[in-house]
Protein backbone atom coordinates (compact mmCIF):
# COMPACT_ATOMS: atom_id res chain seq x y z
CA UNK A 1 0.00 0.00 0.00
CA UNK A 2 1.29 3.21 -0.81
CA UNK A 3 2.64 5.67 2.21
CA UNK A 4 1.18 9.65 2.21
CA UNK A 5 3.73 10.21 5.38
CA UNK A 6 7.03 8.95 5.83
CA UNK A 7 8.96 10.27 8.90
CA UNK A 8 12.81 8.80 9.76
CA UNK A 9 14.20 9.44 12.70
CA UNK A 10 12.50 12.96 13.05
CA UNK A 11 13.60 14.96 16.34
CA UNK A 12 12.52 18.65 16.72
CA UNK A 13 13.61 20.38 20.17
CA UNK A 14 13.66 23.36 21.48
CA UNK A 15 16.44 24.76 23.63
CA UNK A 16 17.25 21.37 25.78
CA UNK A 17 13.40 20.48 25.52
CA UNK A 18 13.18 17.25 22.70
CA UNK A 19 8.93 17.61 21.57
CA UNK A 20 9.78 14.61 19.27
CA UNK A 21 12.65 12.75 19.48
CA UNK A 22 14.07 10.30 17.20
CA UNK A 23 10.55 9.28 15.98
CA UNK A 24 10.02 7.14 12.78
CA UNK A 25 6.62 5.77 11.25
CA UNK A 26 4.77 5.84 8.39
CA UNK A 27 1.14 6.26 7.58
CA UNK A 28 -0.70 4.75 4.61
CA UNK A 29 -3.19 6.06 2.22
CA UNK A 30 -6.81 5.79 2.88
CA UNK A 31 -6.71 4.39 6.77
CA UNK A 32 -8.29 6.33 9.61
CA UNK A 33 -5.61 7.03 12.23
CA UNK A 34 -5.52 7.88 15.84
CA UNK A 35 -2.82 9.94 17.07
CA UNK A 36 -3.08 9.80 21.34
CA UNK A 37 -0.89 10.74 24.01
CA UNK A 38 -1.24 13.00 26.87
CA UNK A 39 -0.98 16.54 27.04
CA UNK A 40 2.19 17.72 26.11
CA UNK A 41 3.48 14.51 24.97
CA UNK A 42 4.42 15.84 20.93
CA UNK A 43 1.35 15.26 19.33
CA UNK A 44 0.65 18.91 18.29
CA UNK A 45 4.29 18.94 17.62
CA UNK A 46 4.51 15.95 15.07
CA UNK A 47 1.13 17.29 13.27
CA UNK A 48 2.77 20.54 12.80
CA UNK A 49 5.69 19.49 11.42
CA UNK A 50 3.65 17.00 8.95
CA UNK A 51 2.06 20.35 7.87
CA UNK A 52 5.19 22.21 7.40
CA UNK A 53 3.88 24.24 9.88
CA UNK A 54 7.47 24.39 12.02
CA UNK A 55 11.24 23.64 10.72
CA UNK A 56 12.56 19.83 12.33
CA UNK A 57 15.51 19.92 14.00
CA UNK A 58 17.16 17.09 12.68
CA UNK A 59 15.44 13.79 10.67
CA UNK A 60 13.97 12.92 7.10
CA UNK A 61 9.85 13.61 6.31
CA UNK A 62 8.40 12.51 3.16
CA UNK A 63 4.71 13.61 2.64
CA UNK A 64 3.02 12.22 -0.94
CA UNK A 65 6.68 11.66 -1.61
CA UNK A 66 7.47 14.95 -1.20
CA UNK A 67 9.52 17.39 0.86
CA UNK A 68 6.28 19.13 2.14
CA UNK A 69 8.13 22.48 3.08
CA UNK A 70 6.51 25.50 0.34
CA UNK A 71 5.51 22.49 -1.63
CA UNK A 72 1.98 23.83 -2.65
CA UNK A 73 1.69 20.39 -4.62
CA UNK A 74 2.09 18.74 -1.56
CA UNK A 75 0.47 21.16 1.31
CA UNK A 76 -3.15 21.80 -1.17
CA UNK A 77 -3.47 17.92 -0.50
CA UNK A 78 -3.56 18.57 3.48
CA UNK A 79 -6.49 19.92 5.58
CA UNK A 80 -4.97 20.67 9.08
CA UNK A 81 -7.74 21.54 11.89
CA UNK A 82 -5.90 22.83 15.29
CA UNK A 83 -7.51 22.68 18.38
CA UNK A 84 -8.13 26.36 18.20
CA UNK A 85 -8.28 27.44 14.30
CA UNK A 86 -8.72 30.86 13.88
CA UNK A 87 -10.51 32.80 11.74
CA UNK A 88 -10.52 36.95 10.63
CA UNK A 89 -12.92 38.05 13.36
CA UNK A 90 -14.68 40.06 10.83
CA UNK A 91 -15.97 37.52 8.68
CA UNK A 92 -19.11 35.36 8.66
CA UNK A 93 -19.26 31.79 8.74
CA UNK A 94 -20.08 31.67 4.76
CA UNK A 95 -17.23 34.19 4.16
CA UNK A 96 -14.79 30.70 6.00
CA UNK A 97 -17.07 28.61 3.83
CA UNK A 98 -15.87 30.28 0.84
CA UNK A 99 -12.60 30.88 1.42
CA UNK A 100 -12.07 27.06 2.20
CA UNK A 101 -13.89 26.16 -1.36
CA UNK A 102 -10.84 28.27 -2.79
CA UNK A 103 -8.18 26.55 -1.31
CA UNK A 104 -9.52 23.19 -1.10
CA UNK A 105 -9.28 21.78 -4.82
CA UNK A 106 -11.99 18.61 -3.56
CA UNK A 107 -14.57 20.94 -1.62
CA UNK A 108 -18.17 19.49 -1.49
CA UNK A 109 -20.73 22.85 -1.21
CA UNK A 110 -23.42 20.11 -0.88
CA UNK A 111 -21.73 18.32 1.59
CA UNK A 112 -20.61 21.73 3.39
CA UNK A 113 -24.28 23.13 3.10
CA UNK A 114 -25.90 19.53 4.60
CA UNK A 115 -22.83 20.01 7.51
CA UNK A 116 -24.15 23.43 8.15
CA UNK A 117 -27.58 22.47 8.76
CA UNK A 118 -26.68 19.12 10.51
CA UNK A 119 -24.67 21.48 13.59
CA UNK A 120 -27.30 23.92 13.18
CA UNK A 121 -24.42 26.80 12.25
CA UNK A 122 -25.92 30.17 11.46
CA UNK A 123 -24.17 31.29 8.05
CA UNK A 124 -24.63 34.82 8.18
CA UNK A 125 -23.16 35.41 11.90
CA UNK A 126 -19.78 36.81 12.64
CA UNK A 127 -16.71 34.35 13.70
CA UNK A 128 -15.91 36.62 17.09
CA UNK A 129 -20.02 36.08 17.46
CA UNK A 130 -19.93 32.23 17.44
CA UNK A 131 -19.79 30.17 20.83
CA UNK A 132 -16.26 27.88 21.00
CA UNK A 133 -18.75 24.70 20.30
CA UNK A 134 -20.17 26.28 17.17
CA UNK A 135 -16.15 27.53 16.34
CA UNK A 136 -15.30 23.71 16.81
CA UNK A 137 -18.00 22.86 14.43
CA UNK A 138 -17.29 25.38 11.84
CA UNK A 139 -13.72 23.29 11.74
CA UNK A 140 -15.11 20.07 11.63
CA UNK A 141 -17.36 21.33 8.75
CA UNK A 142 -14.00 22.87 6.76
CA UNK A 143 -12.49 19.39 7.96
CA UNK A 144 -15.14 16.96 6.07
CA UNK A 145 -16.12 19.01 3.52
CA UNK A 146 -12.62 19.45 2.26
CA UNK A 147 -12.02 15.91 1.54
CA UNK A 148 -8.36 16.36 1.69
CA UNK A 149 -6.41 13.23 0.79
CA UNK A 150 -4.56 14.01 4.02
CA UNK A 151 -7.13 15.41 6.46
CA UNK A 152 -5.75 15.97 10.49
CA UNK A 153 -8.15 16.97 13.11
CA UNK A 154 -6.14 17.65 16.33
CA UNK A 155 -8.29 17.71 19.07
CA UNK A 156 -11.11 19.32 16.66
CA UNK A 157 -13.93 19.60 19.72
CA UNK A 158 -13.36 21.79 21.90
CA UNK A 159 -16.81 22.77 23.65
CA UNK A 160 -18.65 20.37 21.54
CA UNK A 161 -21.61 18.71 23.19
CA UNK A 162 -21.92 15.04 22.39
CA UNK A 163 -24.59 15.11 19.94
CA UNK A 164 -22.26 17.28 17.93
CA UNK A 165 -19.45 15.14 18.61
CA UNK A 166 -21.49 11.95 17.53
CA UNK A 167 -22.90 14.06 14.24
CA UNK A 168 -19.14 14.19 13.83
CA UNK A 169 -18.57 10.57 13.98
CA UNK A 170 -21.78 9.56 12.07
CA UNK A 171 -20.72 12.19 8.98
CA UNK A 172 -17.14 10.93 9.12
CA UNK A 173 -17.82 7.48 8.30
CA UNK A 174 -20.76 7.84 6.23
CA UNK A 175 -17.87 9.86 3.97
CA UNK A 176 -15.06 8.09 4.35
CA UNK A 177 -16.89 5.06 2.99
CA UNK A 178 -18.06 6.58 0.40
CA UNK A 179 -14.60 8.83 -0.31
CA UNK A 180 -11.83 7.05 1.26
CA UNK A 181 -8.53 8.92 2.40
CA UNK A 182 -6.38 9.40 4.94
CA UNK A 183 -7.55 10.72 8.52
CA UNK A 184 -5.15 11.46 11.33
CA UNK A 185 -7.65 12.43 14.63
CA UNK A 186 -5.61 13.12 17.83
CA UNK A 187 -7.76 13.15 20.75
CA UNK A 188 -8.44 12.24 24.53
CA UNK A 189 -11.99 11.15 24.32
CA UNK A 190 -10.62 8.08 22.93
CA UNK A 191 -13.51 5.26 23.85
CA UNK A 192 -15.60 7.58 21.38
CA UNK A 193 -13.13 6.88 18.64
CA UNK A 194 -11.62 3.54 19.40
CA UNK A 195 -13.78 1.65 17.08
CA UNK A 196 -13.62 4.21 14.24
CA UNK A 197 -9.81 3.89 13.69
CA UNK A 198 -7.71 1.56 11.86
CA UNK A 199 -4.25 2.26 13.19
CA UNK A 200 -3.20 3.64 16.74
CA UNK A 201 0.36 5.75 17.10
CA UNK A 202 0.56 6.89 20.85
CA UNK A 203 3.13 9.26 22.03
CA UNK A 204 4.98 9.38 25.33
CA UNK A 205 7.30 12.50 26.34
CA UNK A 206 8.26 13.27 22.66
CA UNK A 207 8.13 9.65 21.55
CA UNK A 208 6.16 7.16 19.69
CA UNK A 209 5.83 4.18 21.58
CA UNK A 210 3.24 2.57 20.13
CA UNK A 211 2.37 1.81 15.78
CA UNK A 212 -0.01 -0.84 15.78
CA UNK A 213 -2.91 -2.51 13.89
CA UNK A 214 -6.24 -1.22 16.38
CA UNK A 215 -7.45 -4.40 16.00
CA UNK A 216 -3.98 -6.30 16.92
CA UNK A 217 -3.80 -3.42 19.27
CA UNK A 218 -6.99 -5.09 21.04
CA UNK A 219 -6.14 -8.31 21.11
CA UNK A 220 -3.07 -7.76 22.64
CA UNK A 221 -3.44 -6.63 25.93
CA UNK A 222 -5.54 -7.85 28.80
CA UNK A 223 -6.55 -7.95 32.55
CA UNK A 224 -6.33 -10.87 34.46
CA UNK A 225 -7.57 -11.53 38.50
CA UNK A 226 -7.29 -13.62 40.62
CA UNK A 227 -5.87 -15.39 44.20
CA UNK A 228 -2.64 -13.33 44.37
CA UNK A 229 -0.45 -16.51 43.94
CA UNK A 230 -2.27 -18.01 41.44
CA UNK A 231 -1.96 -14.39 39.49
CA UNK A 232 1.80 -14.09 40.13
CA UNK A 233 2.63 -17.63 39.08
CA UNK A 234 0.76 -17.01 35.85
CA UNK A 235 2.22 -13.98 35.27
CA UNK A 236 6.19 -15.27 35.39
CA UNK A 237 7.61 -13.97 32.17
CA UNK A 238 5.06 -11.86 31.13
CA UNK A 239 5.29 -8.10 30.26
CA UNK A 240 2.64 -6.09 32.70
CA UNK A 241 1.89 -2.33 32.51
CA UNK A 242 -0.25 -2.59 35.75
CA UNK A 243 -1.14 -4.49 38.78
CA UNK A 244 -3.67 -3.83 41.63
CA UNK A 245 -3.66 -5.72 44.83
CA UNK A 246 -7.31 -6.28 46.49
CA UNK A 247 -7.38 -7.63 49.80
CA UNK A 248 -6.22 -11.52 49.02
CA UNK A 249 -6.61 -10.68 45.13
CA UNK A 250 -4.70 -9.22 42.63
CA UNK A 251 -5.32 -7.46 39.07
CA UNK A 252 -2.92 -7.06 36.83
CA UNK A 253 -2.83 -6.27 32.76
CA UNK A 254 -0.94 -7.73 30.57
CA UNK A 255 0.11 -6.39 26.98
CA UNK A 256 2.31 -8.15 24.31
CA UNK A 257 0.47 -11.54 24.60
CA UNK A 258 -0.10 -14.58 23.04
CA UNK A 259 -3.72 -13.91 23.56
CA UNK A 260 -5.45 -16.82 22.93
CA UNK A 261 -3.27 -19.65 24.66
CA UNK A 262 -2.77 -17.59 27.94
CA UNK A 263 -6.43 -16.79 27.94
CA UNK A 264 -6.97 -20.47 28.17
CA UNK A 265 -4.26 -21.31 30.45
CA UNK A 266 -5.72 -18.41 32.62
CA UNK A 267 -9.17 -19.72 32.43
CA UNK A 268 -7.62 -23.36 33.18
CA UNK A 269 -6.16 -22.25 36.60
CA UNK A 270 -9.25 -20.49 37.29
CA UNK A 271 -8.03 -16.88 37.09
CA UNK A 272 -10.65 -14.25 35.61
CA UNK A 273 -9.99 -12.49 31.96
CA UNK A 274 -11.10 -9.14 31.78
CA UNK A 275 -10.92 -6.77 28.03
CA UNK A 276 -8.71 -3.84 28.48
CA UNK A 277 -10.24 -1.07 26.20
CA UNK A 278 -7.89 1.14 24.31
CA UNK A 279 -8.23 4.00 26.35
CA UNK A 280 -7.40 2.15 30.05
CA UNK A 281 -4.18 0.42 27.55
CA UNK A 282 -3.29 4.17 26.65
CA UNK A 283 -3.40 5.44 30.60
CA UNK A 284 -1.71 2.55 31.51
CA UNK A 285 1.09 3.05 29.26
CA UNK A 286 1.74 6.88 29.44
CA UNK A 287 1.01 7.02 33.22
CA UNK A 288 4.48 7.72 34.53
CA UNK A 289 3.77 5.04 37.54
CA UNK A 290 3.30 2.31 35.80
CA UNK A 291 6.84 1.21 35.37
CA UNK A 292 7.39 1.99 38.91
CA UNK A 293 4.23 -0.19 40.17
CA UNK A 294 5.64 -3.26 38.05
CA UNK A 295 9.02 -2.90 39.48
CA UNK A 296 8.04 -3.18 42.83
CA UNK A 297 6.75 -6.70 42.09
CA UNK A 298 9.36 -9.47 41.26
CA UNK B 1 -28.92 3.06 21.05
CA UNK B 2 -27.60 0.64 23.16
CA UNK B 3 -23.68 -0.41 22.45
CA UNK B 4 -23.77 -3.06 19.51
CA UNK B 5 -20.27 -3.96 19.95
CA UNK B 6 -18.70 -5.02 23.27
CA UNK B 7 -15.07 -4.30 24.03
CA UNK B 8 -14.29 -8.13 24.87
CA UNK B 9 -13.36 -9.73 21.36
CA UNK B 10 -12.33 -8.58 17.94
CA UNK B 11 -14.98 -6.41 16.35
CA UNK B 12 -14.49 -8.50 13.22
CA UNK B 13 -15.29 -11.11 14.96
CA UNK B 14 -18.43 -9.97 16.51
CA UNK B 15 -19.49 -8.59 13.09
CA UNK B 16 -19.07 -12.13 11.74
CA UNK B 17 -20.96 -13.57 14.34
CA UNK B 18 -23.81 -10.91 13.88
CA UNK B 19 -23.82 -12.25 10.51
CA UNK B 20 -24.13 -15.72 11.64
CA UNK B 21 -26.96 -14.76 14.23
CA UNK B 22 -29.04 -13.45 11.06
CA UNK B 23 -28.26 -16.61 9.12
CA UNK B 24 -29.38 -18.63 11.99
CA UNK B 25 -32.24 -16.90 12.55
CA UNK B 26 -33.26 -16.61 8.88
CA UNK B 27 -32.88 -13.06 8.65
CA UNK B 28 -30.46 -13.73 6.04
CA UNK B 29 -32.04 -16.68 4.11
CA UNK B 30 -29.59 -18.74 1.59
CA UNK B 31 -28.90 -16.40 -1.35
CA UNK B 32 -29.53 -13.38 -0.20
CA UNK B 33 -27.47 -10.17 -0.49
CA UNK B 34 -25.59 -9.26 2.87
CA UNK B 35 -25.51 -5.58 3.47
CA UNK B 36 -21.96 -3.88 2.35
CA UNK B 37 -19.01 -3.51 4.57
CA UNK B 38 -19.35 0.67 3.99
CA UNK B 39 -23.38 -0.18 5.42
CA UNK B 40 -21.51 -2.11 8.29
CA UNK B 41 -19.47 0.55 8.65
CA UNK B 42 -22.12 3.23 8.98
CA UNK B 43 -24.36 1.24 10.91
CA UNK B 44 -21.68 0.01 13.58
CA UNK B 45 -19.88 2.79 13.51
CA UNK B 46 -16.95 1.16 13.02
CA UNK B 47 -13.92 1.08 10.64
CA UNK B 48 -14.84 -0.38 7.02
CA UNK B 49 -11.57 -2.39 6.98
CA UNK B 50 -12.57 -4.11 10.06
CA UNK B 51 -15.95 -4.37 8.38
CA UNK B 52 -14.65 -6.05 5.72
CA UNK B 53 -12.88 -8.70 7.95
CA UNK B 54 -15.56 -9.66 9.59
CA UNK B 55 -16.96 -10.41 5.89
CA UNK B 56 -14.22 -12.35 4.57
CA UNK B 57 -13.49 -14.43 7.60
CA UNK B 58 -17.22 -15.87 6.65
CA UNK B 59 -16.06 -15.83 3.24
CA UNK B 60 -13.32 -18.06 3.86
CA UNK B 61 -15.40 -20.37 5.74
CA UNK B 62 -17.52 -20.94 2.62
CA UNK B 63 -20.29 -19.16 4.55
CA UNK B 64 -20.58 -16.19 2.25
CA UNK B 65 -19.57 -15.94 -1.66
CA UNK B 66 -18.91 -13.06 -3.71
CA UNK B 67 -20.75 -12.21 -6.97
CA UNK B 68 -18.41 -10.34 -8.51
CA UNK B 69 -19.78 -6.58 -8.96
CA UNK B 70 -22.51 -7.32 -6.82
CA UNK B 71 -21.35 -8.29 -3.40
CA UNK B 72 -21.90 -10.97 -0.66
CA UNK B 73 -24.64 -13.16 -0.79
CA UNK B 74 -24.97 -16.14 1.76
CA UNK B 75 -24.01 -19.63 0.26
CA UNK B 76 -26.06 -22.53 -0.53
CA UNK B 77 -26.01 -24.70 3.64
CA UNK B 78 -24.80 -22.00 5.03
CA UNK B 79 -27.39 -22.00 7.90
CA UNK B 80 -26.49 -25.58 8.62
CA UNK B 81 -22.56 -25.22 8.46
CA UNK B 82 -23.07 -22.07 11.16
CA UNK B 83 -25.20 -24.72 13.15
CA UNK B 84 -22.61 -26.80 13.15
CA UNK B 85 -19.99 -24.43 13.89
CA UNK B 86 -21.97 -22.73 16.86
CA UNK B 87 -22.87 -26.38 18.29
CA UNK B 88 -18.71 -26.42 18.86
CA UNK B 89 -18.45 -23.33 20.52
CA UNK B 90 -21.31 -24.21 22.47
CA UNK B 91 -19.52 -26.77 24.26
CA UNK B 92 -16.34 -25.14 24.63
CA UNK B 93 -18.00 -21.93 25.96
CA UNK B 94 -20.93 -23.79 28.27
CA UNK B 95 -20.77 -26.85 29.15
CA UNK B 96 -16.67 -26.93 29.91
CA UNK B 97 -17.60 -23.92 32.12
CA UNK B 98 -20.33 -24.66 33.37
CA UNK B 99 -18.59 -27.83 34.57
CA UNK B 100 -15.57 -26.24 35.85
CA UNK B 101 -17.94 -23.60 38.08
CA UNK B 102 -20.07 -26.82 39.08
CA UNK B 103 -16.46 -28.28 40.38
CA UNK B 104 -15.24 -25.44 42.35
CA UNK B 105 -19.16 -25.28 44.24
CA UNK B 106 -18.84 -29.15 45.30
CA UNK B 107 -21.64 -30.00 42.38
CA UNK B 108 -21.34 -33.95 41.34
CA UNK B 109 -21.99 -34.86 37.86
CA UNK B 110 -24.92 -36.51 38.86
CA UNK B 111 -26.19 -33.59 40.35
CA UNK B 112 -25.66 -31.76 37.58
CA UNK B 113 -27.40 -33.37 35.08
CA UNK B 114 -30.71 -33.77 37.50
CA UNK B 115 -30.39 -29.56 37.49
CA UNK B 116 -30.09 -29.66 33.35
CA UNK B 117 -33.65 -31.96 33.72
CA UNK B 118 -35.11 -29.51 36.09
CA UNK B 119 -34.27 -26.73 34.12
CA UNK B 120 -35.61 -28.39 30.66
CA UNK B 121 -39.04 -28.81 32.56
CA UNK B 122 -39.08 -25.33 33.88
CA UNK B 123 -38.94 -23.85 29.98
Amino acid sequence: MKNVIEVKQLDKSYGTFKAVHNTSFSVQADKIYGLLGRNGAGKTTLMKLITAQIFPTSGDMKVFGENPYENAKVLSQICFIKESQKYPDLYNILDVLEVSKSIFPNWDVNFSMSLIKDFNLPLNRRIKKLSRGMLSAVGIVIGLASRAPLTIFDEPYLGLDAVSRGIFYDRLMEDYAEHPRTVILSTHLIDEVSNLLEHILVMDNGKLIIDQDAEELRDWAFTVTGQTSKVEAFLIGKEIVHREPFGGLLSATVIRSQNDTDRKQAAAIGLEISPVSLQQLVIHLTNGKSEQKGAIAK
Amino acid sequence: MKNLIDDGRPIFVQIAERIEDDIIEGGLPEETQVPSTNQFAVFYKINPATAAKGVNLLVDEGILYKKRGIGMFVAKGARSMVIEKRKEQFFEQYVITMIREAERLGITTDQLTDMIQRGDKKR
